[in-house]
């Protein structure tokens, strides 16, 4: 058995469900708010709502969402923005009211601790029950052979070859 | 030794079956609020028939009151408009509504047609007192005390059950 192999699908697995989520290319909302004249300030919002999630729609993110809360919850995002607040300030706003589910990353606490290392600690578990059988020595008890099948057997062979 | 080779794995499935199982039973479009014994937030807004009298949180203190987030556009609100007629009717207790997003003479009609359970509504046009108390969803009840802290939160509309055994205990509690 090649635990080697199985092993680096897991690994890849693992690092692949805990990479970054890459934005995919959305045109959705964001076109129609399109005031915007200072493309930093934009991007910044829009990163900003990209991990905020859309309480009406729940899969979707405040910057995608067509929901009329979502409006203005984006309305709101950017006037604190715009009066100087911090991505973390406007965050904690929204987290005070909304709870955790407002993230789409949930925050690391305890009791999201399962959901975040649970993973890596049922990796870490696979991988040292691997080690461990696969170190184990085999102890195979030879079976009790018969001389006379032993015969036999030579007896078998050598007609075969003649 | 050998028992563990099949007890270990076999509890194994059997958390993760509970876990799988509590999870059909959840809904998700009920989300906690974090609101909950945190001090209402502050509001003053036009009232919706009245738009010179303005309407305030703190008008309610000293008191036990419901705040009904409510708009004439929600389906839903109107299934459990006639649990909140009743409910103000019995005169258990107070309710203010938040009329969110909504347009005056929509709602004027609707509480024309159906009737008024309340007091009377605060017009949140622009939606920002609903973002300040974390509603996601029309109909929302709050539950908030004398002090002005909310301390329940109703999500989805009241039903007479749902009054009877959820808002009335908790209501009588805090009038104590």
């Amino acid at each position: 058995m090649s635990a080697r192999a199985l092993l680096a699908v897991l690994f890849w697995m693992c690092a692949t469900v805990y990479a970054d989520p890459v934005p995919l290319s959305a045109p959705t909302a964001a076109a129609e708010r399109g005031s915007g004249s200072d493309p930093v300030f934009e991007a910044r919002l829009r990163t900003l709502e990209m991990g905020l999630r859309c309480m009406v729609c729940q899969n979707e993110s405040l910057a995608d969402s067509g929901a009329g809360l979502a409006e203005d919850m984006r309305r709101e995002v950017r006037s604190m923005a715009l009066a100087g607040k911090s991505d973390d300030d406007i965050r904690n706003y929204l987290h005070e009211r909304y709870g955790d589910f407002i993230f789409f990353r949930p925050p690391v606490k305890p009791e999201t601790w399962l959901l975040w290392f649970g993973p890596f600690m049922l990796l870490i578990g696979m991988i040292l029950y691997l080690l461990w059988r696969h170190r184990r020595p085999v102890r195979v008890a030879p079976a009790p052979v018969d001389p006379d099948r032993i015969r036999q057997i030579e007896t078998l062979l050598t007609e075969d070859e003649t | 030794m050998k028992v563990w080779r099949y007890t270990l794995p076999l509890a194994f499935f059997l958390v993760v079956v509970a876990f799988l199982w509590r999870g059909l039973t959840l809904d998700p479009s009920r989300v906690p609020s974090p609101l909950i014994d945190k001090p209402a937030p502050a509001f003053q807004l036009p009232g919706l028939k009245n738009p010179d009298r303005k309407i305030s949180s703190s008008d309610m203190l000293g008191r036990v009151w419901l705040l009904n987030v409510w708009g004439s556009w929600c389906v839903s609100c109107r299934a459990e408009h006639e649990v909140l007629v009743a409910l103000a009717k019995s005169g258990a207790v107070p309710i203010v509504g938040l009329n969110w997003k909504d347009d005056r003479t929509a709602a004027l009609a609707w509480l024309q047609q159906f009737g008024d359970p309340y007091i009377e509504s605060a017009a949140d046009t622009a939606g920002d007192v609903a973002i300040n108390y974390g509603v996601y969803g029309a109909p929302e009840t709050f539950i908030i005390d004398k002090h002005g802290t909310i301390r329940h939160k109703v999500i989805g509309p009241l039903t007479p059950e749902r009054v009877e055994t959820e808002v009335l205990p908790i209501v009588q509690k805090l009038e104590k």
